[in-house]
């Protein structure tokens, strides 16, 4: 007997982020949809950044898990909507900011591409994620990795990841 | 081939050569923020150059795939702009050997993000069935390229005496390769035709407008253009591109159909 939809998501609910183990895949927004086609479950992901490294091992992850829990359903990468920060839940970005990880805001309104580089000065405060002051500093646009920037706090001096608006 | 394929292996190729280009910064930049900023970019580049290859081997079928797109084609088959192939330093032929330049990357990257961003805005309206959800991930990434691009344009150029000639010097030696993004190519004019890409000469005022406004800030003299006007999108390529061609597709030619 196949497995429902719901048991497929029982089974992937809480799987983590292998980068930021914190935060699970749903929470993300990278997990998508599970539904049930003609042939069989499919299980939908949407992509974070074109090079993220992580998405050969998130792909692993899902497979293995699904694996584990007997349920055979394919995996199939959607890239349009392109995946964005705003998809993150709420819960998400409050589990990011108790790791130590600054949420993102939520992403400017898509304005064109000379208006945007025109107006390059419209920095948003990154408050501190760990003692939440609001006087904070860019220190570099790219961080660890391709999705987040380097802050440092000017008060408690902590120097801190940003997850960047995508 | 088709439309599509020669047009999608134009952008595919711009992005894998220049994402590799700036991979040789990786363990060597100028200070470690920018050496993640580079490679952070790489990355991008590559992730963006896969999605396309995948896409044109899924178009070509039979026992097409995206390595053997980027790794089993030679010099004369590849249709990036000549401007991406370069080495980071100054005019230099073959194998001479010069310091990696900053400014050099710099200016480069900032000349190709300007013009990837406003393509990719175009290309999010493509004909294409897949094309469009490729553009709309790469715009949101070359926007972050620009920015630090064009930031570090301005602080180049509006630095020391050394970091403005030098980046005075990278933008003459390089602004003059961008007279290829505005020239037509059979493989452009058929995709136009067909809807699946953009005529770049609607883009040149908004890329000018970009790039002037930047030049002002950096403080930068736009040189005058002129001379031969590259054919990189046609195959007609620098001798520079076959070196980097021979280290990136070693590896997989030594070991054909190798998994790791």
């Amino acid at each position: 007997m196949s497995a429902t939809v719901e048991e497929v998501w029982a089974a992937l609910e809480d799987l983590a982020d292998p980068e930021i183990p914190v935060i699970s895949l749903r929470e993300l927004g990278i997990l998508r949809e599970v539904r049930a086609a003609a042939d069989g479950l499919e299980v939908v992901i949407t992509p974070t950044y074109s090079g993220c490294p992580a998405m050969g091992q998130i792909e692993d992850d899902l497979r293995s898990t699904l694996e584990k829990a007997g349920i055979a359903a394919r995996i199939v990468t959607r890239l349009a909507p392109a995946w964005t920060t705003d998809w993150m839940t709420e819960s998400g970005k409050e589990k990011l900011r108790a790791y130590g990880i600054a949420p993102p805001h939520a992403t400017p309104a898509a304005g064109s591409v000379v208006r945007f580089i025109a107006n390059p000065a419209t920095a948003v405060a990154v408050p501190c994620p760990r003692c939440g002051s609001a006087n904070t500093l860019e220190t570099s646009h790219f961080g660890s990795t391709a999705c987040k920037a380097l802050y440092r706090c000017q008060d408690c001096l902590e120097p801190f990841d940003y997850f960047k608006p995508y | 081939m088709s439309a599509a394929t020669d047009y999608l292996l134009h952008l595919a190729d711009n992005a894998l050569v220049l994402g590799q280009r700036n991979a040789e910064w990786c363990g060597h930049g100028p200070i470690l923020e920018e050496d993640i900023a580079l490679a952070n970019v790489s990355l991008d580049l590559i992730g963006q150059a896969r999605l396309l290859y995948q896409l044109v081997a899924a178009l070509k079928g039979g026992d097409c795939t995206e390595d053997k797109l980027a790794y089993f084609r030679d010099t004369h088959e590849f249709r990036n702009y000549t401007l991406v192939e370069l080495p980071h330093h100054g005019p230099l032929s073959s194998y001479a050997k010069a310091s990696l330049d900053y400014a050099t990357t710099i200016v480069r990257n900032f000349l190709y993000s300007a013009m990837m961003a406003l393509l990719w805005e175009a290309l999010e309206k493509s004909a294409d069935a897949d094309l469009p959800a490729i553009a709309a991930k790469s715009l949101k990434e070359v926007r972050y390229h620009l920015r630090h691009s064009r930031d570090w344009l301005v602080r180049l150029g509006d630095g020391t005496d050394e970091s403005h000639a030098r980046t005075q010097a990278a933008l003459d030696h390089l602004l003059p390769y961008s007279q290829e993004f505005w020239a037509g190519s059979p493989a452009e004019s058929a995709a136009i035709a067909a809807g699946i890409g953009v005529d770049p000469n609607a883009l040149k005022s908004d890329w000018d407008t970009i790039v002037d406004a930047a030049l002002a800030e950096a403080t930068l003299q736009r040189p005058p253009l002129g001379g031969y006007v590259p054919e990189g999108k046609q195959g007609i390529h620098s001798e520079h591109l076959g070196y980097l061609l021979a280290e990136m597709q070693s590896l997989a030619r030594a070991h054909p159909n190798g998994v790791w």
